[in-house]
């Protein structure tokens, strides 16, 4: 009996949390198209998870393409494959590893910082204190983290291919002895525009979950400092979480017809 | 003076009740406040002041019961005309709520420069006059939140929640974290702005000094409900025990706190 109580009190929740996460998911899309636009508020959202993100993406991607390369390597070279290793660094990096690292790192970045924030401000009044200063939090807050979130995560994802694909190159040809030329050349050969595209739009969806966790986190935040503390780590787990079943099922409706 | 028989109420509350799943917070506030008065609500903690003030600003919606401002209905109110309801008031946090990530000026031009879209320039003229009117330097505008002290953060709080000329002002818990003394600047402070601004205020707090020096009217809060109202002159002499046993401070009466035996 107790059993069964559990279950259904957990299952209760569940189902809570998930429809209070699909309005407040909702809410923030339709205050996306309405006026007014804090575009300032946008502005330095967009430098905050754009730029000050670079450094992070960058060197995971770097870090990314040279353990691909040698990874490729020592396994392609049991059954003589190596010259397939240009391919599959690029393939991997564009399709799954760039954007997948790419969102896990600005989770645990951007993701933890939002949720800090907000949760900080709501147990501060600072929220309350917007409403009494006639300004929607969900306009003023939310969204310029959302739409920063969304548009600046497939630039960061671009950004991570080109460093990722260039840390491959560097191990090939100065560490594995490949020649420069040809390894771009079959860098190039087997690729697809959508093998770009497909990441870029799966970067899109990444940045939007990373700022709705953590917006939703933070600002349905209670009880002082632990509970702030609680809103950061679910912000982070639970994004981390919905990106790799958002990659699965992207993968699965972008790659449909092959 | 205000003018309770004259002029419609300001704010009126009929039989508002809030409840967070099974904690029923406020049982049924009847309560009424004329333009220009000074009604201070006084109450022991959790006994529901916070979620008073909030549910008038249409923060938190009330369960039951409607409340009015200049006799409009404003329970479930949304959209623009929430947003009309809102720009009446002003409100003074009890921890300051100033936004860190902006300097003081900023913090108290904020209404001004974000719905009533003043300048830039214009907003910071009026934001340095509204810091001097709470006795303020136009130097501490370029400050940030951080670098003040607790006194000079409530005076900068109290210059965002008049600088737009609301209606209404709510105080939250005003002296809260103060020394008696600039305790009694902030009270001072209030006063000033409330008279010389024709200002309805609506204040919570359990500091009976500044009940006494900011309120025309005192209504006592208990277990969600008003359980006395009088003149602040009154107070001394209700013969309430709730009351007597507040303003006071004892232990023993009617008042039980909550405490839990280890």
């Amino acid at each position: 009996m107790n059993f069964l109580a559990l279950i259904g009190r957990t299952l209760i929740r569940f189902f809570n949390a998930t429809g209070h996460f699909a309005w407040f998911a909702a809410k923030t899309l339709i205050h996306t198209f309405t006026r007014p636009f804090y575009w300032g508020q946008m502005g330095r959202q967009i430098v905050d998870i754009g730029y000050y993100s670079l450094p992070v993406v960058g060197l995971t991607a770097l870090f990314t393409g040279m353990v691909l390369a040698l990874q490729s390597h020592s396994g392609f070279s049991r059954f003589d494959a190596e010259s397939a290793i240009p391919t599959v660094v690029i393939l991997s990096i564009t399709r799954e590893l760039g954007p997948v690292m790419a969102g896990l790192m600005v989770a645990g970045r951007i993701g933890a910082a939002i949720a800090a924030e907000l949760g900080t401000m709501r147990v501060t009044e600072q929220i309350d204190a917007l409403t009494t200063l006639s300004t929607n939090p969900y306009k003023y807050l939310i969204v310029p983290r959302f739409i920063a979130a969304t548009l600046m995560m497939p630039l960061l994802v671009l950004v991570a291919d080109i460093i990722g694909v260039f840390g491959g190159f560097l191990v090939s040809v100065y560490g594995l002895e490949f020649n420069a030329a040809n390894y771009l050349n079959q860098t190039w050969e087997y690729l697809e525009f959508r093998d770009v595209t497909s990441g870029l739009w799966k970067a899109a969806m990444f940045g939007a979950i990373v700022a709705l966790m953590g917006c939703y986190n933070g600002f349905n935040s209670q009880g002082g400092a632990q509970g702030v503390g609680a809103a950061t780590t679910n912000a982070v787990v639970s994004a981390s979480i919905m990106i790799l079943i958002t990659n699965y099922l992207m993968t699965g409706i972008l790659f449909a017809a092959n | 003076m205000p003018q309770t028989n004259v002029l419609p109420p300001k704010i009126e509350l009929q039989n508002v009740t809030k409840s967070f799943i099974s904690k029923h917070v406020l049982r049924g506030i009847d309560l009424s406040i004329a333009p220009q008065e000074s009604v201070v609500v006084i109450g022991g903690s959790g006994t529901g002041k916070s979620v008073l003030l909030k549910s008038i600003l249409s923060i938190i919606r009330p369960d039951k019961g409607s409340i009015k401002i200049d006799g409009q209905e404003t329970v479930g109110l949304s959209g623009a005309k929430r947003d009309e309801h809102l720009a009446k008031f002003g409100m003074l946090f009890q921890g300051s709520a100033l936004f860190d990530s902006l300097l003081v000026w900023e913090n108290v031009a904020f209404k001004l420069l974000q719905a009533e879209h003043m300048p830039r320039g214009q907003a910071k003229e009026r934001a340095i006059e509204t810091l001097a009117s709470v006795g303020l330097a136009a130097d501490v505008g370029e400050l940030s939140p951080a670098e003040l002290s607790g006194g000079m953060q409530k005076r900068v709080a109290l210059a965002r929640a008049i600088v737009a000329n609301p209606e209404i002002v709510f105080f939250d818990e005003p002296t809260t974290g103060l020394d008696p003394i600039m305790a009694d600047v902030i009270n001072e402070l209030i006063v000033k702005c409330v008279r010389e601004r024709g200002i309805t205020a609506l204040s919570i707090t359990h500091d009976m000094a500044s009940a006494r020096k900011i309120a025309d009217r005192i209504a006592m809060l208990h277990e969600g409900k008003i359980i006395w109202q009088g003149h602040k002159s009154e107070i001394d002499h209700s013969g309430n025990p709730y009351i007597e046993q507040f303003i006071h401070g004892r232990a023993e009466g009617p008042i039980k706190m909550q405490v839990r035996h280890m």
